[in-house]
């Protein structure tokens, strides 16, 4: 038992009058403790609906299909009760999310709101909670502290809400940090600043993080191990450097050739992906991505690829049946 | 067609080099007759300001002025691509809006195609809003949803008086060119993704076959896959229809694979400009430089080291005195504070201008700045 965290098969849908309507496939990953894990996808591809199961928050008509796990350090949450997932929520698994704005209450001050969290999770009175409250803003960098403890969200700017959105999800050590889409809301200097906070506070505090973002170039920047969604599923999965250097899977070629990078010109096109991300209404029979393939040959047509193991990596696709491909990536680094 | 009227003299100030070194004055009557090129500018703009008053209270009295633009001169040269880059609250779209002039310049000329757009009204300005057109980030919010794609596209033709088959024709035609079916004419914009969306938008503005369009974070809301495909349609068609794009977008690799000449704004002032190549090569400004090492680029192992600024940007209604990037700035010096820097050239030759006084001094990695927040 070495994971912190172990996601099984995981399904989550909706019920609808259509029937069940899968958002979350069979999606399976695992993080180890201190780990980094980023899970990237398009729109649609189910990663936030990955990151909202883990935590539980999938309300009606929304709901984890039966035969999930999700494995907390061996306790499957998946099974748990709303009282049992309450003392998990928040202390051992944190929260954070895009748009710090919706998640943090108009008319609390945010000292208040960091107190209420360590109050509710960690038992501690008032003025306790306050200095926790105090300290976790210093710990993520917000200046003069003391004062800003006063503030109310709007008097925050965007890149200092969302370090109040750090402070609150870290106040109590959670041994996992779910980040959705941290910085997708924050111009790039300010992300940077995130990122680098993010960083520096795994490491000193030792807790894993699950990244879910769209954003390939964060992916690089933040994680270790790397989960690629598609349509529901899991594409591809495998160390960072060795997916983005030799990507196994179709869908993960075309998405990083898809990108231009600092310095390409528009002399040379960049590599289209035909189509759109199909809905879960009409996902396609076989590989999910065999209509936008084009390498896609009848095979993957009719048979839905499992996930091969191409060592160090997996890859949904038939071509990696009998060991590596070599991929066509003409990114020319400068 | 046109009533080209009342042709300013002033464009004559400047010296060819695509952007004159006056920043905030607008340049008076040039002196020495008319400019040697005016031929190759299609846009250009001197000392653009605008403002938007700032009201508070019952009375809502303007307490302030929120200077958007401050003061911008800036070049288009026709067949050109030139991309505007900055973080949001630079004033970027609003540069691109005002030089459109959807929005009413505060100060400043705007010159397009010779014409002199701050003095055209009524018809004259119609006419020369065919040849001038934006594309919107927000696809949903920018096509009424309850007209069909044939007359959201047809719209500009309509209000040009043209016929319906004619227009009809005409629509078919674009939407074909911008990789959308027949059948699509008769849809409504939520049958759409959001990639198809944008390219209903860029058709509603090819239909009146402009000269050039403003692109405002054309691609900004769409997912990778879908950005790169309407990113080689917006070069493909620029070709084909001879355009000159004001690339407006946040994200500097973008805008630089886009762009011929790259534009770096920050708090309302344009700080560098260059070449896209020159740029990424030779970045002289150090919000550029800080912009650049922000940039996350999806390859590891090139983990760069990186220029972290301190602080958020100021208010542009307070914005701060001299330099206004001092407040950020890793380098900044007392001078930064008093007086502001030219946009100049520096040593890489007459095109490639930012506004430091220590432009092209490299940045220490980690260098600290007292937080003035």
């Amino acid at each position: 038992m070495t994971a912190l965290l172990e996601v099984e098969g995981l399904r989550t849908g909706f019920d609808t009058r259509e029937g069940f309507l899968r958002a979350v496939d069979g999606v399976s990953f695992e993080i180890a403790p201190g780990g980094t894990l980023g899970v990237v996808g398009e729109s649609g591809s189910g990663k936030s609906v990955t990151a909202l199961s883990v935590m539980r928050l999938i309300d009606r008509p929304g709901r984890i299909a039966e035969g999930s796990r999700i494995l907390l350090e061996g306790r499957d949450l998946a099974a748990l009760g709303e009282r049992e997932l309450g003392a998990i929520r928040g202390n051992e698994i944190a929260m954070i999310f895009q748009e710090p704005m919706t998640s943090l209450n108009p008319v609390f001050t945010v000292g208040n709101q960091i107190a209420e969290s360590v109050r509710l999770h960690q038992g501690l009175g008032s003025k306790e909670a306050l200095d926790r409250a105090v300290e976790m803003m210093r710990l993520v960098g917000i200046p003069s502290a003391e004062q800003r403890v006063q503030d109310y969200p709007h008097q925050m700017s965007g890149g200092m809400r969302q370090r109040v959105m750090i402070a609150m999800a870290l106040s109590c050590n959670p041994k996992l940090l779910i980040a959705d889409e941290p910085t997708t809301a924050l111009d790039v200097t300010v992300q940077a600043q995130i990122l680098e906070l993010m960083k520096e506070l795994r490491e000193r505090l030792g807790m894993a993080i699950l990244l879910i973002t769209h954003d390939l170039g964060v992916i690089a920047e933040m994680v270790d191990e790397v989960v690629v969604m598609y349509a529901g599923r899991v594409v591809e999965r495998g160390p960072v450097a060795d997916v983005f250097a030799s990507p196994q899977h179709p869908y993960t070629e075309a998405l990083l050739d898809s990108i231009p990078l600092l310095g390409m010109r528009y002399s040379t096109p960049l590599r289209a992906i035909r189509g759109v991300v199909p809905s879960p209404l009409e996902w396609p029979t076989g590989c999910r991505f065999a209509p936008r393939c084009d390498y896609a040959f009848d095979r993957c047509v009719t048979e839905d690829p499992p996930l091969l193991p191409v060592p160090p990596q997996e890859s949904a696709c038939w071509l990696c049946e009998h060991g590596r491909r070599v991929p066509q990536v003409r990114r020319v680094v400068a | 067609m046109l009533a080209v009227r009342a042709r300013s003299p002033r464009a004559a100030g400047a010296s060819g080099g695509g952007v004159t070194t006056e920043v905030s004055a607008i340049p008076e009557d040039g002196g020495q007759g008319p400019g040697p090129e005016p031929a190759d500018v299609l846009l250009s703009a001197r000392g653009v300001k605008k403002y938007f008053p700032v009201r508070t209270g019952i009375l809502k009295r303007t307490v302030g002025q929120l200077q958007a633009v401050d003061g911008v001169d800036l070049d288009i040269f026709r067949g050109e691509t030139v991309g505007l880059v900055g973080e949001s609250g630079c004033g970027k779209s609003t540069l691109g809006r005002t030089l459109l002039r959807l929005l009413e310049p505060t100060a400043g000329e705007i010159e397009f195609d010779g014409v002199d757009v701050r003095r055209l009204g009524g018809r004259d300005l119609k006419a020369m809003r065919r040849h001038m057109q934006i594309v919107f980030q927000d696809s949903v919010g920018s096509l009424d949803p309850r007209m069909t794609v044939r007359d959201l596209v047809g719209e500009g033709l309509r209000i040009h008086r043209l016929e319906r088959k004619h227009r009809d024709v005409a629509v078919l035609d674009v939407l074909e060119r911008v990789g959308l079916s027949a059948e699509a004419a008769g849809r409504y914009p939520h049958q759409f993704s959001g990639g198809q969306r944008q390219r209903i938008g860029l058709a509603r503005a090819l239909v009146l076959r402009p000269k050039f369009i403003v692109a405002d974070e054309p691609v900004s809301a769409l997912d990778v896959s879908i950005q790169s495909q309407v990113l080689n349609l917006l070069v493909e068609l620029k070709q084909e229809f001879d355009l000159t794009y004001l690339f407006v977008a946040h994200d500097l690799a973008v805008v630089g694979y886009i762009s011929d000449r790259v534009a770096v704004m920050y708090l309302g002032k344009v700080v560098e400009l260059a070449t896209s190549e020159e740029l990424f090569r030779r970045p002289l400004h150090p919000y550029t430089m800080a912009l650049l090492s922000a940039n996350p680029e999806p390859v590891p192992g090139r983990k760069h080291q990186r220029v972290v600024l301190t602080g958020d940007v100021p208010s542009p209604i307070d914005p701060p005195s001299g330099c206004r990037f001092r407040t950020r700035c890793p380098i900044a010096q007392p001078i930064c504070a008093e007086v502001e820097p030219l946009l100049v050239p520096h040593d890489e030759g007459p095109d490639h201008v930012a506004a430091c006084h220590f432009a092209g001094t490299p940045i220490q990695v980690g260098a600290q700045h007292a937080d003035v927040a």
